[in-house]
This record gives structure tokens, C-alpha cells and sequence, in this order.
């Protein structure tokens, strides 16, 4: 089940005059914004990466562009050369160390990506860069596009831990935590599905935390936690003890690896994304002071669906990257394919059945991803009012956008749904060579998967969407 | 009064926009020159003269004297996106000789004279110490402005280095170069030009925020007339032609066959 290098036959006329750079006369090139937009495709440290992605659709600022480029070629240089690695130590079943992916996660730091929504003043920290959540969706896309699971996993630390972190946390947590997970020290992650809390994550969870004299005791599971097996730190949803009858609450902890009741599991081997960690977590009496509730022990304690419900919108918005990323790889594998292929004196690509399929995949690629920018810009902005009004999701006066919810929801839903069909439509575009390992297909077909039950379930997002539509009748 | 800071070492760093090196370039329909609607980046030889500026800053001791380094490019308005590449590896500040977009390429006598200007135009200020660019841009591989500045200013000029030490106390440095024979090392005066070889370094990339914090950073815009420069010019370009295409060769049976085949083609024995 481990993937072999590419075979020869393959996709390497891509690879114009490229070779490592210190062997080549010419060293590597720094991406430039490129926005003369009159080649039909894009290059990345010096032809690793050939994308037909069509910028001339994005509605990106030229910052904006210029900020891709920028992911793009660390993806092609730093995330590219790896991937292979870090899925094969992903399905490695007796080590598990996933040494490929923390280098990787270091990488990542020292080039700033770990802290994009997090707001350069903040008081903890200056390698947070203040961008906007458009900015942390293109660099998951880019980096989605090399490895999915690389992705994934800096998805979850990067968005759900660290974003909610740095939006909810209190000044002495933000102090403790957010340094190291933007530096590249910790990894990340966050815990709210359980073995028997999916899509019911809040009526089913049966973690619970009781308030004892000077904290908190945690007991029970969560399942399907991604960087659960290499994580320092953990934000953990759990409901709370409450008196019989009364509204049933839960809180917020932030829990480090070291507390004593607190284990994991053996990593679970999965289907795709196999580069990602994934395991299950134990709470056995674990005792938490009342500082690791997370932000305010007063005011935010029992606030624990709040605090996931906002958080919920912005990761798919952000997770929707991951999807995008695997459909424009899917894509330029088969247009590429279909025209080195030749049967019957011609190249396949030329032939109608396959045209259509080309047609179709460019339109679902183009489409998805529209879409998404347009949700990521609307959540940008009704940010930025926000701000300027001085307000945050912890105040009083802030209203909650009211398209955000089903817009999120629908961004993820829709990305993932194409995603799969073009990933299959490109496993068909190889024909036998898209069922051998040696080629990525079967690999982009397994990732995009994974986005129709994580992050949400596509029957989950497709019911809370009907639910807002259904809300604005009331 | 406070007592007026030691002077500042002032590394001047002219770059180039050009075509990016993994691009395969086709010639033009009019065979006046390569289509140019492809992806531009900084020379790579440049990018290498920018890096070894911000090593030598890194290099000096704590507490030694303050270093600036300009970036300056000549180019259409989008070659501002190689000045914020130099800014986003370490240059301070930058200058942009702005020439229109529909206006050919500047020749390299064009581009020194400039420099001449902008260096005289500094020696009210605190001057130029040393200007560092790459040996030759990869586009028309000339390989002669470093030359041409040198023999305008009548400075000292140490080509094709592939390690450079300075000396700030003597005011000069040794510069190790790559000559066709090997290695050779010469000793040059403040001010210097260099022109910087594949090995002097290995750039480094820019993270997101050092991109940030480049566009912070000022960049002074001049016009050639700014400067009293003209950038017409000298050559002009005939025909550019792709090289001929290989064709197959043939396998001979013995050296009889090959001498027979040789003397076909016109070779004759010396």
C-alpha cells in the first residue's frame, strides 16, 4: 500500500529545464507576481511545480497574488520533494514518528505560516502576520496541492488550534502557547469528535469535565483527532456536570500532552491522508486548573459551544483550501497525462470523450474555487467592519454576518463534492496507470475523501445550510 | 550635542528583471527577440550580489558600523516586484529608475551611465562604498556593466568573485575569483565594483514576514531624465534566431567509414 516513486512514463516533461539547483548553472528563481497573466500556466522553483491554475478568475489584490506566489513556490520547493516521504512514514505501522512531517512543520514556521491570522501585535508573539482568512485559504490550497495530508495536518494546527487560540485565549495562555506553535516548537490540535459524537458532536459527547475545588476533572475519549499522536497542546470541547434539569453547558480547556490521565492512542491507519496523524485521546481523571479553561475561567467558562460553533465556520472556510488544492494537482495530472498518451496515432486528450472530461474538471476546478474566495472575501470583510467598530466575537455589540454560517458551509460542501468527482475523473484520464500507486491519482482521490466527513459531513453541512435558508422564514 | 554616528558602509546593489530561468523561451514572430509574455524573476547572478550584501551586514561584528543597502533597478514599472524581492531578502531601502513598459531594454552603457549618476547624486550625502551585481543577466548574458561602471567611475573593480573579504579597517578587500585557469585572488580599494559568480553564495528565500516587511520599506522612484541619462540604444538587434535543430546522426562500422564520411562533409586532415 506504499506509494512508489513516479514512474519514468510519466509526468516529467513537465520539468522544463530543471534540475537541483546547485547543480545547474542557473539557480532558482524567486516567484514574482505574475499578473501579466498571458501564459496559460504557472511555474514554481524552476518548473517543479506546472499549474494550470487560472489566476485571471481569483479576484485576488495583486497582495494577494503576490502572497500565493509566494505559497505556491514554498510549496514547490520545500513541500513538494516531500510528499512522497511523508506518506510513506504515514503508513509506516511500526514506527511512528513522522519525522518528515515535523521538519516539515518547522519549515513551515521559519517561513511564517503557521501564525497568518494571527495579529502581528499580539502581545505573545511577532511572527504573527495579521492577514485575513482569504490568506490562510491560499496558503492551505498551496500547500494542499503537494501533499493533502501535509495540509491537514497544518489545517489543524494552524486553524482550529491555533486561530482559535489566539482568538479566545487569555493573554497568559496566548504568553504560553502561541510562541512555540508559531516558531515551529509545538504542533497543535483540537479535540471535539468522539466514537459516538460525530455529526452530533454536542448532544452525544460524553466527555465530561466537573468542576472540583481548584478545577477541573476530565474524563472520557475523543476519536479522529488529527496531529493527536505528535501534539503538545490540545484544545478539548467537554460538557459540563450540570445540576439535573438545568441547560446543559460545556467549556473550552486547553490541555497539554504532559497532563497526568491524558494519553493517546495508536495512530489510526487510514484510507487516505495517510502523511496526517490521526488518533484517539484518553481522559482518565485528568485534573486541569482552572487556567486551562480557555480565555476567560469566568466569563468563558460553559461557553464552550460558542466558542466551537465560530470556530466551525471559519475551519471549513479555511479547510476548503484542502479540497481546492487536491482538484487544481487532479487536474493538471490529467491534462498532462492525456497529452503524452497516445493511442490510435493520437494523443488521447484529442479525442471528444476525453475532451469533455477535460471540460468538465476545468469548469468544476474554476467553479469551486470562485466560490470559495467569494465566501472567504465576505468573511474577510465582515471582519474588517467589525474591527473598525472595535469589536470581536467575544463582545457585546458584535452581530454575527448572516450568511456566514450557510456561506462556509456551502464553500466546504460544494469544494469537497468536486473535488472527489474530479479526483475520479482523473484516476480515468490515466486509464490503468491511474490504479497503480506509482501514479498520484489513486492518492488525490483517497485525500479529497477525507473532506466529506472531516471537518463536517457533507449530509451535516447540506442540513445546516437547508436549516439557515430555512431560518430567514421564521 | 550627540556626537555624529560612524559613517555608514552604503552597499549599492543594482538588479535586474528578467526572464525566469526554467522558462522555455520561444522566439518571436518578428525574430526581433524571445516572447516576453512569460514569467519574469530577478537575474539570478543578482540575487546572489543581494544575498552576499546581507551577509556581509550579518557578518560584521556587534556594534560595528551600521550598514545600508540599496537595491536600484531600471526597468518597466513591473520590475518593482524585484525590488521588493531585494527588499524582502534584507535591503534597507531601494530606487526605481522608472522606463516605460513599451521601451526596449536598457544596454548595459545605458544602465552604468545611470548608476554613475545615481552614485554621484549620493556623494552629498554619504556616497557609495561599493556596488555589488551579478557578473551577467541571464537574458542577453553580456557581462559588461560592472566593467563599465568601474571605468566611468575610475574605481577599482573585482570581477567573477567567488568569496569576498573586506577589510574595513584598510579600506579595501580580497576578493577570490574564477578565471578560466582557476582560482585567483586580487586586493581591491574602497570604493569597489564586484560582480558576483555562481558560488560567491546560495540565496536565501524570504519568508512571509520578511515579504511584510518589505513593503514597508521605501523605494525613491527617478526618471531617466531625473538622472540626465538617456537609455537609447546603440545595437541594433538584426535577427534572433532558434538554434538549428539536431538531426540524427549515423552509426559507422569503422574508423575507415568514419575518416570516409569526415572528408564528405568537407573535414580535411591538418
Amino acid at each position: 500500500m506504499l506509494r512508489t516513486t513516479q514512474s519514468r512514463i510519466s509526468l516529467s516533461s513537465l520539468h522544463l529545464r530543471h534540475s537541483t539547483p546547485r547543480a545547474h548553472c542557473y539557480r532558482r528563481a524567486y516567484a514574482t507576481s505574475y499578473t501579466s497573466l498571458s501564459s496559460r500556466y504557472e511555474t514554481y522553483y524552476g518548473g517543479s511545480i506546472k499549474t494550470f491554475y487560472n489566476s485571471t478568475l481569483t479576484g485576488l489584490s495583486p497582495a494577494e497574488n503576490e502572497f500565493r506566489e509566494a505559497v505556491w513556490e514554498f510549496s514547490a520547493r520545500v513541500v513538494k520533494p516531500k510528499s512522497e516521504v511523508i506518506e510513506r512514514e504515514g503508513g509506516d505501522s511500526e514506527t511512528h514518528e513522522y519525522k518528515t512531517l515535523i521538519e516539515v512543520h518547522k519549515e513551515m514556521a521559519e517561513m511564517g505560516l503557521h501564525g497568518v491570522t494571527v495579529p502581528t501585535e499580539d502581545l505573545t508573539s511577532s511572527l504573527g502576520l495579521g492577514l485575513s482568512y482569504t490568506h490562510h485559504l491560499l496558503a492551505m490550497e498551496a500547500i494542499s496541492y503537494s501533499s493533502a495530508s501535509l495540509a491537514l495536518s497544518y489545517g489543524a494546527h494552524s486553524n482550529l488550534c491555533v486561530n482559535q487560540l489566539s482568538r479566545w485565549g487569555s493573554d497568559d495562555q496566548r504568553a504560553q502557547w502561541i510562541p512555540g506553535l508559531l516558531d515551529g516548537t509545538y504542533i497543535g490540535a483540537l479535540a471535539m469528535s468522539e466514537t459516538g459524537a460525530g455529526s452530533d458532536v454536542l448532544g452525544s459527547m460524553m466527555t465530561v469535565t466537573k468542576k472540583v475545588d481548584d478545577g477541573y476533572v476530565l474524563n472520557g475519549n475523543k476519536f479522529w483527532i488529527t496531529n493527536g499522536p505528535k501534539a503538545d497542546v490540545f484544545v478539548v470541547y467537554a460538557r459540563d456536570v450540570v445540576e439535573p434539569g438545568a441547560k446543559q453547558t460545556y467549556t473550552t480547556f486547553l490541555v497539554p500532552r504532559t497532563t497526568p490521565g491524558f494519553s493517546t492512542g495508536k495512530p489510526l491507519d487510514k484510507f487516505g491522508m495517510r502523511g496526517s496523524p490521526t488518533c484517539e485521546l484518553i481522559f482518565e481523571d485528568v485534573f486541569l486548573p482552572s487556567t486551562s479553561v480557555l480565555g476567560d475561567p469566568v466569563s468563558l467558562q460553559g461557553k464552550g459551544a460558542k466558542i466551537l460553533m465560530s470556530g466551525l465556520d471559519l475551519e471549513r472556510l479555511v479547510l476548503s483550501g484542502g479540497p481546492l488544492g487536491i482538484m487544481q494537482a487532479a487536474y493538471d495530472t490529467a491534462v498532462d497525462y492525456v497529452h503524452q498518451r497516445e493511442q490510435f496515432g493520437v494523443r488521447v486528450g484529442t479525442i471528444g470523450s476525453m475532451q469533455a472530461k477535460l471540460a468538465e474538471m476545468y469548469t468544476k476546478v474554476n467553479t469551486a474555487r470562485t466560490f470559495v474566495y467569494a465566501v472567504a472575501r465576505a468573511v474577510d470583510y465582515h471582519n474588517a467592519e467589525a474591527q473598525k467598530q472595535g469589536l470581536g466575537p467575544k463582545d457585546k455589540g458584535y452581530t454575527y454576518p448572516p450568511f456566514q454560517r450557510r456561506d462556509c458551509a456551502a464553500a466546504i460542501m460544494y469544494a469537497t463534492d468536486k473535488a472527489i468527482e474530479v479526483a475520479m475523473e482523473c484516476m480515468q484520464c490515466l486509464g490503468g496507470n491511474g490504479y497503480i500507486n506509482d501514479y498520484p491519482a489513486a492518492r488525490y482521490l483517497a485525500d479529497a475523501r477525507l473532506y466529506a466527513v472531516g471537518a463536517g459531513t457533507q449530509e451535516v453541512r447540506r442540513w445546516l445550510i437547508g436549516r439557515e435558508v430555512n431560518s430567514d422564514f421564521e | 550635542m550627540r556626537p555624529s554616528p560612524a559613517r555608514l558602509l552604503n552597499i549599492l546593489v543594482p538588479v535586474k528583471r528578467a526572464v525566469d530561468y526554467a522558462v522555455k523561451i520561444r522566439v518571436n514572430p518578428q525574430q526581433t527577440g524571445v516572447d516576453l509574455n512569460v514569467k519574469h524573476s530577478m537575474n539570478p547572478f543578482d540575487e546572489i550580489a543581494v544575498e552576499e550584501a546581507v551577509r556581509i551586514r550579518e557578518r560584521l561584528p556587534k556594534g560595528s558600523e551600521p550598514i545600508n543597502i540599496t537595491a536600484l533597478t531600471i526597468g518597466p514599472p513591473k520590475s518593482i516586484e524585484t525590488l521588493r524581492t531585494a527588499l524582502a531578502m534584507g535591503a534597507d531601502t531601494a530606487i526605481h529608475v522608472e522606463i516605460p513598459e513599451s521601451a526596449p531594454a536598457p544596454e548595459p552603457l545605458g544602465v552604468a551611465k545611470a548608476i554613475r549618476a545615481i552614485i554621484e547624486k549620493h556623494k552629498d550625502k554619504e556616497g557609495v562604498d561599493m556596488v555589488i551585481l551579478g557578473k551577467q543577466s541571464i537574458d542577453d548574458d553580456l557581462g559588461q556593466t560592472g566593467q563599465m561602471i568601474a571605468g566611468l567611475l575610475g574605481w577599482g573593480q573585482a570581477t567573477y568573485a567567488s568569496k569576498i573579504d573586506l577589510n574595513l579597517e584598510q579600506k579595501n578587500a580580497v576578493v577570490t575569483r574564477e578565471i578560466d585557469g582557476g582560482l585567483e585572488q586580487v586586493r581591491v580599494k574602497f570604493p569597489m565594483i564586484i560582480t558576483t559568480d555562481l558560488r560567491l553564495n546560495e540565496p536565501r528565500y524570504a519568508s512571509l514576514p520578511n515579504i511584510m516587511k518589505a513593503k514597508k520599506k521605501p523605494v525613491t522612484k527617478l526618471t531617466p531624465a531625473d538622472l540626465g541619462v538617456s537609455f537609447e540604444p546603440q545595437m541594433e538587434i538584426l535577427k534572433v534566431t532558434e538554434p538549428p535543430k539536431r538531426v540524427g546522426g549515423a552509426k559507422v562500422e569503422s574508423v575507415d567509414e568514419l575518416v570516409e564520411k569526415l572528408k564528405a562533409a568537407g573535414f580535411n586532415a591538418v
